[in-house]
């Protein structure tokens, strides 16, 4: 046999984006690199660094015949983080979902356009859902931990699905969990069941098994429109820690949040988007007098 | 305003009667039965083989109930769960339709009806068998297994699942390692209610497996003796002692299917547990 071993085309079709970008864990480390705490060990996730872009080009998304995104143009930058405001019903979630793909699993859901992680589209032909989803980790508004398993199997749970060996998988579980600022409150619990948890831990801990496979971005659906304020609050220090490592895009109903979270809002109606831009800026002084109204509560 | 109150009265009244009633009734079967029979049970009963005459037992009718019905058990529960899984997971919502609404027509159907169906398709032109008694109970389990299965798959939640699809898991293995864990106490209630549900059954047997010898038969290719039938055959007798002898093996059999039930409720209320925190 004489060919380089470089030369061998990665053909499992899980494979197929990592064969096509680095992975991010792969990325260059931050300037200054996070503190390593002594009793998690180093993971792939500590030396990560936001780098990956979303842009969404000229995106649609139906249910059956309604017409539930209308041709959206957005990115969401590494580095910073983008919140999705508007309306209830307008489309945010249809939006954040075709990111991952998770929007064509609903029967006779459908979506056309571009979504480009970096310069791959993430809707292009041969590109596998599984792969997608392990770059594009995903926190729903419902807290929701597998039911029947531990606090450490929910976390492990996304690195079971993608086969990663069995020594990593204790390690990458407590970094993922000093991640999501859970480590301290679970610490020595670590085998009781995800459902023991309180509210705004089990979302903590859905963060930690999303953040577990070391995604280059993160999509929040309301992750705290179900919580309390203190549990809020921690979430949202917590995506203000995180957004450094992951491009994070949240939809939340609530503008405060968005004004305390996010470098970038974005505005949408009835399933187009209306205006993007720094948020300072959306709620100070917008372009659109659609956004003024919506921004100082005269609908919505 | 007074009228209304009487009404309510009235309606309130009559549906503790016909409560009363359910629960009587199943007092009333129980007790006679425990009456009738526990005195029978002894040690000699329970591994006797079965006799015409004479004292005997049930005890190789026992073991053969217990091989048919594991025969049995071992055909319908994997395949009842597969269209489970098929009905709750995967299939659209038409094919769900039609697949559920078969498994209920074959719920209905009566049992002599399974019973001469099987009699037909395995025991004309050869002989009774084990084998043959196992297939008309497992046609009696199929439906029950499947459709209580689908209906506690159902019940894990959408938002379960999904987080399953979002790590990256492929349909089937979500379903594997999240769906089916979260429903499994609920799923074995479904298996163990079909399992009592066949136990006593008499209808399928009755053509199948009935002419057996009054000895230990383990060998499904040859009719098994069995307790339902037993239950049948001894009270059809003139002979006092063997009419005790079914209100024995009646007493055997309805000990077998309360334990079972009690076992299964017990732990369809641990899943019911489960899923109320997740909802
Ligand atoms: N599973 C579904 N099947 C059919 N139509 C749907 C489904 N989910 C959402 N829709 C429709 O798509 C449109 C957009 O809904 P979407 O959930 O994206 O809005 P949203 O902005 O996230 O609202 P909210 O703030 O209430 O969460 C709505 O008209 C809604 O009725
Ligand atoms: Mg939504």
């Amino acid at each position: 046999m004489d060919y380089e071993p470089s030369d061998v085309t990665v053909v499992d079709r899980k494979d197929e984006i990592t064969s096509r970008i680095p992975r991010p864990a792969e990325a260059p480390a931050p300037a200054s690199p996070p503190q390593q705490s002594s009793e998690t060990p180093a993971s792939g996730l500590e030396r990560m660094h936001a780098t990956r872009h979303i842009r969404l080009e000229d995106l649609h998304a139906y249910y059956g015949s309604n017409h539930a995104v209308k041709g959206v143009n957005l990115s969401f930058e590494p580095g910073k983080v983008t919140a999705i405001i508007g309306p209830s019903g307008c489309g945010k979630s249809t939006m954040v979902r075709c990111v991952n793909r998770m929007h064509e699993e609903i029967p006779g859901a459908r979506s056309q356009g571009r979504v480009l992680l970096d310069d791959v589209d993430l809707r292009g032909p041969g590109v596998d859902v599984v792969a997608v989803r392990r770059f594009v980790g995903m926190v729903f508004q419902k807290a929701n931990p597998f039911p029947t398993m531990s606090i450490f199997d929910n976390v492990a749970a996304g690195l079971r699905f993608t086969g990663t060996p069995r020594d990593e998988i204790t390690d990458r579980v407590n970094a993922a969990l000093e991640a999501a600022g859970l480590w301290d409150e679970v610490e020595g619990r670590l085998s009781e069941p995800g459902m023991s948890l309180s509210g705004g831990q089990q979302q903590r801990l859905c963060i930690a098994r999303a953040l577990a496979v070391e995604p280059a971005v993160l999509l929040m659906d309301e992750p705290c429109s179900a919580l309390d304020p203190v549990a809020t609050l921690k979430i949202e220090e917590l995506i203000g820690q995180l957004k450094q490592r992951v491009t994070i895009a949240v939809v939340t109903h609530n503008m405060q949040q968005a004004g305390r979270v996010a470098d970038t809002t974005a505005f949408m109606l009835s399933g187009e988007l209306v205006e993007v831009g720094p948020t300072e800026k959306m709620f100070t002084n917008p372009d659109d007098e659609r956004t003024e109204q919506y921004v100082t509560g005269k609908f919505g | 305003m007074r009228r209304r109150h009487a009404i309510n009265r009235a309606v309130e009244v009559s549906c503790w009667t016909a409560a009363l009633l359910a629960v009587a009734v199943l007092a009333i079967v129980l007790v006679s039965i425990a009456l009738k029979g526990a005195g029978e049970i002894n040690l000699d009963f329970l591994t006797q083989n079965t006799s015409s005459f004479g004292v005997g037992g049930i005890g190789n009718a026992l073991v053969g109930t217990g091989i048919l019905i594991g025969l049995a058990a071992l055909m319908a529960i994997p395949v009842g769960i597969l269209i489970a899984i098929y009905t709750s997971e995967f299939a659209g919502r038409r094919s769900g339709f039609v697949i559920r609404y078969v498994l209920d027509i074959l719920n209905g159907v009566p049992t002599i009806i399974t019973g001469i169906f099987v009699f037909a398709l395995l025991v004309v032109g050869h002989q009774q068998s084990g084998w043959a008694g196992a297939v008309g109970l497992a046609i009696v389990m199929l439906p029950l297994v499947a459709r209580s299965c689908h209906e506690v798959l159902a019940l894990v939640p959408g938002h379960v699942k999904e987080a399953g699809l979002a790590l990256g898991a492929s349909r089937w293995r979500t379903t594997l390692s999240v769906t089916v864990p979260t429903a499994l106490s609920g799923m074995i209630t479904g298996a163990l209610l079909a399992v009592a549900r066949a136990v006593g059954e008499t209808a399928p047997l009755l053509l199948v497996t009935s002419i057996y010898p009054d000895l230990l038969v383990t060998d499904p290719s040859q009719p098994l003796p069995n307790v339902t039938v037993t239950i049948f055959r001894y009270s059809e007798t003139p002979d006092p002692v063997k009419h005790a002898q079914a209100w024995g093996a009646a007493f055997i059999l309805i000990l077998f299917v309360l334990a079972l039930s009690i076992v299964a409720r017990s732990l369809s209320a641990r899943m019911r547990r489960r899923l109320g925190a997740a909802r």
